[in-house]
């Protein structure tokens, strides 16, 4: 295995896992930190490919894509968190689904 | 206060378990079957680099070939920042709670960081000519040490109104939209640069996009990290 596909594969374990949390986690800073971890590994996948061409340089397209990208994580998640504290301040809980409150030690219910 | 149930029922964490499973598979089979061969666009780029205005690939792609890339994302920046100030606490004394938790040793090393900083800065936005860096970088810098010296306890400067704040958060994106339009209007394509203005073309936006996401960036970090006990007497009472 070389150098590349050990980046794109580890890169693809980040993407599953952010997006298993936030399919299960249902804090919303727990959501917004998982966004993060699977944008993490989407750019892992990128810079990974972006070594996948013959010769020393690696293709700079996919590297501008990351630049691209890192912004719009940083853009999103300050928003994700600006609505969050929105929704703590009006509900005074910082989770989407109400029927997830209140229920701790019952999620058989 | 109402607690949160850390994870969800067990039946909803084996399902989506499967689902992320078969994602994952999915994805590792097709990062590993891009071919190795595959040039990629680099020739491409490397053959058309002289007609961008710079040397820097990366900086070329995304100024100039893929320049409505850089545009739109300048776009969300501007917006979810527009987003986030509407949402925010209220707009004076936004730097207090922090100012009033800054330490001595911090302020007095934010006051030796923050010239550094900023010719930092103003390096990387040079050097993304021919070199890596750029005015994503450069604004990075610009922002952290905006951030830096927000936490260290230094107020907003009077002459920054909220006014002037939204004049430098905005005027990046507007006159990036105004050189793509203009471009247009002069002959060529939406972001087709006349050859020969191209270079300053691209250095005067990539500087007012520095600062513009310097101020971004810090505006951000502020809105976001202002103490959650400012909210709270804001809640309507019920819980």
């Amino acid at each position: 295995m070389s150098q590349t596909d050990l980046y794109t594969l580890a890169g693809s374990a980040l993407f599953v896992i952010g997006l298993y949390a936030l399919i299960t986690r249902p804090h919303l800073i727990h959501k917004v930190l998982a966004l993060n971890i699977s944008s993490a590994g989407v750019f892992f996948i990128l810079v990974g490919i972006a070594r996948r061409v013959v010769g020393p340089v690696p293709d700079p397209l996919p590297h501008a894509m990351v630049l691209t990208g890192i912004v719009v994580t940083v853009s999103a998640t300050a928003y994700a968190l600006a609505l969050a504290k929105a929704i703590y301040t009006e509900t005074g809980v910082a989770a989407l689904d109400a029927g997830d409150i209140e229920n701790e030690g019952d999620p058989g219910e | 206060m109402p607690k949160v149930t850390p994870t969800s029922p067990f039946a909803v964490r084996v399902a989506a378990l499967a689902v992320c499973a078969a994602v994952g598979a999915l994805l590792a089979r097709a990062v590993l079957y891009i071919p190795e061969t595959e040039q990629g666009l680099a020739p491409l780029i490397d053959a058309n680099l002289e007609a961008s205005g710079v040397t820097n690939a990366v900086t070329g792609v995304l100024l100039n070939f893929r320049g409505y890339d850089t545009l739109l994302e300048i776009a969300v920046l501007v917006l979810a920042t527009i987003g986030v100030l509407s949402l925010g606490v209220k707009q004076t004394g936004t730097w207090a709670p922090l100012a009033a938790q800054a330490d001595p040793v911090l302020s007095a090393l934010a006051r030796f960081l923050a010239p550094i900083m900023i010719l930092v800065s103003g390096y990387l936005l040079w050097a993304g000519e021919h070199a890596p860096g750029g005015a994503f970088q450069a604004g990075s810098v610009l922002g952290a040490a905006g951030v830096l010296l927000a936490l260290s306890g230094y107020a907003r400067p009077v002459w920054v109104t909220r006014f002037a704040l939204r004049a430098v958060i905005s005027v990046g994106f507007i006159v990036f939209l105004a050189t793509a339009v203009g471009a247009m209007l002069v002959g060529g394509t939406l972001l087709e640069y006349p050859r020969d203005y191209a270079k300053t073309l691209m250095l005067v936006v990539e500087t007012l996009l520095t600062v513009s996401i310097g101020a971004i960036l810090v505006s951000l970090f502020i809105a976001s990290a202002s103490p959650a006990e400012e909210l709270r007497h804001r809640s309507r009472g019920e819980a």
